[in-house]
């Protein structure tokens, strides 16, 4: 019965991200409904452009939850991803109670007495209220939990990925003037990475690890559909399958999912009902990105056409 | 469902996907979310949890499906053996008035394997022999010579005894039915071996792998045998990822030396010299800058190859590598190691200056002629030879001045300490000018002293 329930569950997921645009393979669906349930971060992988990040951004709407977002690049610390103390906040409250601590310390008739007295207060200046939580502190303050997404995290160093393991693996961070900062609700976490170096294994460890690779045919079809509603079937269809054509070629740059969509909207503006020798030479550069790309795919472009078209009578 | 699980994690193992067991874990909590009914749903989910890379997703996916392809095991043996009842009815007769007589009503008396068997009830048989490998704990079988042991094992806990107490039994009364109980005693047997080699396929890899890289790490270089290269190889290959993985880190810390007085008080001027900036020296720390002599003329060609192969590998640690080969004459090889593939540059290399009679006077001279001026204080010179030099001049005088130039000079010997000095090994008059001289023969020895080497540079 149990499995029943998970299939049918993983097909809510499925649904539930197609209803914001989102056309989910069964496995990113399986990832998503597994990683919400024995509460473990998603680790995603993939060549640029394939929908990592949107995957984040769809799970948030469907959910209705917020998005806090983390952009990582080369040398980001401690002190912008996960908390900072408001330092001139700090200052300007200590010039403003000076004269309330020396009424306070009035009253004490020795160095020692004061100093007692003092340590009442406690950490009145490392509290809470001086803490700028960052988005990684932020994220786990949220009553109602939130969508994390920790964007290209291959980009960062590689000390910033110890600093994340205590998140992902229990869901809190320890600010050593504070104590331990646990989540409110486990949020949902996301990382996305290029293969831009290798992870560490401890960090790979805490993580289910998706690879989201180019869609097949059938399913970038629908993803076209759903994300340019205006084209026709057979224009769809013709594009989809060059595109496929273009990716068997060995270019530095493969159009990924990103550039589809941009070219399925550029060919909509410029009212072309079918794949034509012309338009496609005209449009290459949305997707490709490199010059040497181009001029290695242009002198291929009326076999892929035909090879496009000819799938399509029998597809 | 558990025991499944662990077999599986242990193949997975074998097929070379690190499964930890906090991975384990997961996976089993990712299991027990989905089920098993599904299986492309379960496939999906122990990749997600188990593989952590695309190479490992591959070979966790072949796994899977070696893997599921068998019959699952299952636990409620007796369970199965009840059933036989009710599935007699859909199958089709085996052959014939004999299998007639035989079917419907099995003769009387018969142990439950024979009724099993007669009955021709494939999914029973099937759970039967699973549940008969978990007893024989087929998933502990490691060599291919243990196939025989673990399938009379399995045909042993299935009932294998009373089946041939049976058959004895029949073949007085019953001979037509002996005859047919025979022919599937014998499709039994075979299927059972299939299980076995499949069993050996899954579980078996791990082990076996393990224990011929152990072998070839510590084989001799010089003495591999040809069907071994490959993997000698893929060996050399790891160690060269292993290496690169431990040294190519850059360390930051501890590069803060000492304050920096000097700087600290002109920064803090301002201040009246109070110091609220401080400034640090910074270690200095050299960059690894390698140069290497290779011998590879004929006597030591195989083991160079290799050596070759490492430095090739080598590039991504140390920025300057430039390595040199001789045997009679020395020349440059480095543009052809950067590249090149390392096959077709050990061929390249090879037809070049390869598999001459080696002369390490004449090389010397060529070297100081053309190069020495890539020698800096920061270079660790690395000389990879027996030093056998045909009893020609060892000019051992340029080495000298290559120890001088350099930061060291570090020479590795294929050949053991005991043949040093005798024939035409130059060893000990050049081992007076080297740093280091170690014995280098097989590719642990190997690891160690290119490890030993790198390690100087952090």
């Amino acid at each position: 019965m149990a499995d029943q329930k998970a299939s049918t569950l993983i097909e809510a997921v499925e649904s539930g991200l197609a209803a914001q645009g989102y056309i989910a393979s069964r496995q990113i669906a399986t990832a998503v409904y597994l990683s919400q349930q024995i509460e473990k971060p998603i680790l995603v992988e993939g060549p640029a452009g394939v929908g990592k990040t949107e995957l984040a951004k769809a799970i948030a709407a469907w959910r209705g939850m917020k998005m806090i977002r983390l952009q990582c690049y080369e040398g980001l610390d401690e002190a912008k991803a996960l908390y900072e103390w408001k330092y001139a906040k700090q200052l300007l409250y200590t010039q403003i109670l000076k004269d309330k601590l020396g009424e306070v310390l009035g009253g004490a008739q020795t160095l020692h007495a004061a100093l007692d007295q003092l340590h009442d207060f406690g950490d009145v200046f490392f509290s809470k209220e001086f803490v700028e939580p960052r988005p990684l502190l932020q994220a786990l303050e949220q009553p109602g939990g939130c969508v994390l997404l920790i964007d290209e995290i291959d980009k960062s160093d590689a000390e910033f990925e110890s600093l994340l393991l205590e998140i992902l693996s229990d869901f809190q961070v320890t600010i050593p003037e504070l104590g331990t900062v646990s989540a409110i609700t486990p949020p949902t976490v996301i990382l996305t990475s290029n293969s831009e170096r290798d992870l560490g294994d401890a960090l790979k460890r805490r993580c289910l690890h998706l690879h989201i690779g180019f869609p097949e045919q059938r399913l970038e079809e629908r993803i076209v559909e759903s994300r340019v509603p205006g084209i026709s079937q057979t224009l769809r269809r013709q594009m989809v399958g060059f595109i496929h054509e273009i990716r068997s070629l060995d270019l530095k740059k493969l159009p990924s999912v990103s550039e589809t969509i941009d070219w399925a909207r550029v060919l909509v503006l410029l009212q072309a009902s079918e794949l034509d020798t012309d338009i496609v030479k005209d449009t290459l550069n949305v997707l490709l990105k490199y010059e040497a790309d181009i001029e290695a795919a242009a002198p291929q472009v009326t076999t892929f056409i035909a090879k496009a078209a000819r799938s399509n009578v029998f597809g | 469902m558990r025991e499944n699980l662990h077999r599986f994690f242990r193949a997975a193992r074998g097929a070379g996907v690190h499964v930890s067991p906090a991975e384990s874990i997961d996976a089993m909590r990712a299991v027990a979310q989905v089920g098993m009914s599904d299986r492309a749903v379960l496939r999906d989910a122990l990749l997600l949890t188990l593989a952590k890379s695309q190479d490992e997703k591959l070979a966790l996916g072949d796994c899977f499906d070696l893997f599921f392809s068998q019959p699952e095991p299952r636990q409620d043996q007796p369970e199965a053996d009840n059933n036989d009842a009710p599935q007699d009815a859909d199958q089709p007769p085996f052959s014939g008035a004999p299998g007639d007589a035989g079917k419907g009503r099995p003769p009387e008396g018969l142990g439950p394997l024979a009724q099993m068997l007669l009955s021709q009830d494939r999914n029973a048989i099937a759970a039967a022999i699973a549940g008969a490998s978990g007893a024989a704990s087929l998933s502990d079988i490691r060599y291919s010579t243990q196939r025989g042991i673990f399938s009379s094992r399995i045909l042993e806990a299935m009932g294998l005894q009373r089946l041939r107490d049976d058959l004895d039994g029949l073949t007085a009364t019953n001979p037509a039915l002996a005859e047919r109980l025979r022919a599937a005693l014998d499709a039994l047997r075979e299927t059972v071996r299939d299980t076995v080699s499949q069993g050996l396929a899954l579980y078996a890899r791990e082990e076996a792998e393990n224990l011929r890289n152990e072998i070839l790490r510590n084989a001799p270089l010089a003495r591999i045998e040809r069907r071994h290269i490959a993997e000698m190889r893929a060996l050399i290959r790891q160690i060269a990822r292993r290496l690169r993985e431990r040294y190519s880190k850059p360390r930051k810390r501890q590069r803060r030396g000492h304050l920096d007085v000097r700087r600290t008080l002109r920064r803090n001027a301002a201040w009246g010299g109070v110091p609220f900036l401080t400034a640090w020296k910074r270690k200095h720390r050299d960059r690894p800058k390698i140069v290497a002599l290779c011998d590879v003329s004929g006597s030591v060609a195989q083991v160079s190859d290799f050596f070759l192969l490492l430095i090739h590998s080598l590039h991504e640690v140390v920025d300057d590598v430039r390595s040199f080969a001789f045997s009679s004459h020395l020349i440059e090889v480095s543009d052809i190691l950067e590249s090149k593939s390392p096959e077709e540059a050990m061929s390249e290399i090879m037809s070049k200056v390869g598999f001459g009679s080696s002369d390490y006077g004449s090389s010397l001279v060529d070297f100081e002629k053309e190069f020495m001026s890539t020698l800096t204080p920061q270079t660790t010179v690395i000389v990879l030879g027996d030093a056998r030099s045909n009893n020609l001049d060892p000019r051992a005088d340029i080495l000298r001045r290559i120890s001088d130039r350099s930061k060291r000079l570090v020479w590795l010997n294929p050949e053991g300490r005991l043949a040093w000095g005798f024939g035409d090994s130059e060893m000990p008059r050049y081992a007076t000018f080297c740093s280091v001289v170690r014995q280098c023969a097989t590719a642990q020895q190997l690891e160690r002293a290119v490890s030993d080497i790198v390690a100087t540079y952090q």
